[in-house]
């Protein structure tokens, strides 16, 4: 199962290094050719965020008129400075991570429960409940069933109309119940012999073990939830409420000027600067550009847990 | 597992309602874990599949789901009628072909191409920065794609400009803007999506490899014949597995990359959709085409399935 990038094996490496068969004069081209052609692949990825950057930290008054490349001409942090003290932007940061950190958390424990009963064996009707539970993955209300639910609840506005439509996720729940199918029978069987009930197995017996599924359906669920917009643009319509996605959405792509406040601009200005735009969207990004590195082994590990049959 | 009283009922009676009700009250502690749980998904994934009634519906808001009145397949009919509704089902299946064709090839080159680099940490390093795009939503990336491509300001354009060409605005123009569209997205999905081939890679046999390279086989003949041949079950599978996604339309990003210049390509099902059914409040005619799209989905599925099990013994179930 552990099959991962960090296992992917160099190929032959003893025979390589001892070069007992040289590479042709073709060989040696395409690895070069291979080798550079990766690389500026891997540019392409890199740039635009840099670019994002750049723009960010430049003076929008001067830099109007030269190109960015690599680094701008005029620097200045005024771009950040209009973009921090907007009340929607931090209000949207805060309300992201307050629906990130919910969100991921109530998922998590739902989806678990439900994954570890779909997991024993002697659950009662387990072939229905299961049938419940995958039917899901495949049909669905679609966009106005869901929307007039939301609204028959009272939930629009809420904190909760994020939170809870998504937190019963078929996908993970089946991850999770292939996961928990793998840990032995036996474990269990002692502690009902000795007493524990259902709740108390699950908590001492099965959680710990299941670290490794639970840190990488998390971190799927907390990306998912700080990437997510669509249900907060239409269930959430108060701007003080909205999450920092949708502002973003708001500032970047549809032009709205008045989400920043653009203080120390002299002239009034009618369009919101690149530099203003591109401050958000990193402020946006940047939680996820920092964590990335450190999570994407969980991510790439949980790719390969769901693409082996269970 | 089972008590002596649970084996005597097997033995009488495995089925019938008595017997059912007394497995739920042996093994209640387990079904109380799970019911919050049941409660969540019936309340969210079921109520609004019990809502796609509308769909057969004259819906008005003040009736409500359950006051307002049959019409049998009215909407349908209506729907079907509206020419705008099959221009944007003809740009959700050339969308969909498009981003099969070529995005489906992309990450299984990447991956070969990854696969032939020897040196370990450059290899993973280039792996690691490949999946970025994957983390990052397709808002940021709009703006992104947006302000690289500008006629104006993007370095794209100073390029352009640089080699005396003029600048193309590539996403304003309906002759380029699906381009735009697949690229983009095979962008953001083709390090994500080479996770799977390079494993598979990674399982080949070496002995293979070294008793080739004895025969002197070339490179190019190792990846022809033990490479390819080594991954093609899991490029079916996952071929198989993308067949079907082909009516789904990437709603998240048509809609941020869209604008009304290019409307004529970029109405595509899912955004029109959200147009006639939460920006008009035509609810019916919305949740007809969602039921619609969700059954040639749903069937689509089913298909692949079916041919999976037969081409691979593979299924998803």
């Amino acid at each position: 199962m552990e099959i991962n990038q960090a296992s992917v094996k160099p190929r032959m490496p003893e025979r390589k290094k001892n070069n007992i068969i040289k590479r042709t004069i073709g060989e040696k081209i395409f690895d070069t050719f291979n080798v550079i052609f990766l690389g500026l692949i891997c540019f392409t990825f890199v740039y635009p965020f840099w670019y994002l950057f750049a723009t960010s930290i430049a003076d929008s008054s001067k830099q109007a008129m030269s190109q960015i490349w690599f680094l701008p001409q005029y620097f200045s942090l005024d771009s950040y400075r209009n973009v921090l003290s907007s009340k929607f932007v931090y209000l949207g940061f805060m309300w992201s991570i307050i629906r990130t950190v919910l969100g991921t958390a109530v998922a998590l424990l739902l989806s678990y429960h439900f994954a570890y009963a779909l997991s024993k064996r002697y659950l009662p009707n387990r072939n229905f409940w299961t049938l419940l539970l995958v039917f899901t993955m495949f049909f669905s209300g679609g966009m106005v069933p869901n929307f007039l639910l939301i609204k028959d609840l009272g939930m629009m506005n809420s904190i909760w109309s994020l939170i809870l439509p998504g937190c019963i996720s078929a996908y993970n729940i089946t991850i999770m119940r292939n996961f928990l199918m793998s840990i032995p029978d036996s474990l269990e069987e002692s502690a009902h012999i000795d007493g524990a009930n259902d709740l108390t197995i699950l908590y001492r017996i099965f959680v710990p073990l299941s670290m490794p599924i639970l840190a990488t359906v998390g971190l799927w669920d907390a990306v998912g939830h700080w990437n997510a917009w669509f249900d907060a643009m239409i269930y959430i319509t108060t701007p003080e409420k909205q999450v920092l996605q949708v502002t973003l959405r708001r500032i970047v792509l549809e032009g709205s000027n008045s989400l920043v406040n653009l203080y120390g601009e002299e002239v009034q200005v009618t369009m919101t600067p690149e530099t203003i735009k591109a401050a958000v969207t990193m402020v946006t990004t940047l939680p996820i550009l920092i964590v990335y590195p450190f999570i994407q082994k969980y991510f790439v590990k949980g790719v390969m847990v769901g693409s082996l049959k269970g | 597992m089972k008590s002596k009283e649970a084996q005597l009922a097997i033995g009488k009676k495995k089925s019938g309602f008595r017997y059912m009700l007394k497995q739920y009250w042996k093994y209640r502690g387990l079904f109380m874990i799970m019911i919050p749980s049941v409660i969540m998904l019936i309340i969210f994934k079921y109520v609004p599949i019990y809502g796609i009634q509308i769909a057969f519906k004259n819906f008005r808001l003040k009736a409500g789901i359950w006051g307002s009145p049959w019409v049998g397949l009215d909407v349908f009919r209506k729907v079907f009628g509206m020419p705008i509704f099959w221009q944007a089902f003809q740009n959700t299946l050339i969308l969909g072909v498009m981003n099969l064709v070529i995005g489906f090839p992309m990450p299984v080159i990447l991956a070969l191409l990854l696969n032939e680099i020897r040196h370990e940490r450059y290899k993973k390093t280039l792996q690691t920065i490949s999946y970025l795009p994957h983390f990052v939503s397709w808002i940021t990336l709009s703006g992104l794609f947006i302000t690289l491509l500008s006629p104006s300001t993007g370095p794209v354009a100073a390029l352009y400009r640089l080699v005396g060409a003029q600048p193309y605005y590539f996403m304003g123009e309906v002759s380029t803007f699906r381009w735009v569209l697949v690229v983009t997205n095979v962008w953001k999905s083709i390090g994500w999506g080479s996770i799977v081939y390079l494993a598979a890679l990674s399982g080949v046999d070496q002995e293979m490899y070294e008793a080739a390279l004895i025969d002197g086989a070339s490179r190019f003949q190792r990846i022809w014949y033990i490479t390819l041949p080594s991954i093609a079950p899991t490029v079916t599978i996952m071929l198989i597995l993308r067949a079907g996604s082909i009516v789904s339309d990437n709603f998240d990003q048509v809609f941020n990359m869209s604008n009304a210049a290019v409307y004529k390509v970029a109405n595509v099902l899912g955004v029109y959709t959200y147009e006639i059914g939460l920006k008009n409040m035509k609810y019916s005619e919305s949740t007809a085409i969602s039921l619609f799209l969700n059954v040639i989905s749903f069937a689509m599925v089913m298909l692949t399935n079916t041919v999976s099990k037969k081409v691979n013994d593979y299924g998803i179930w």
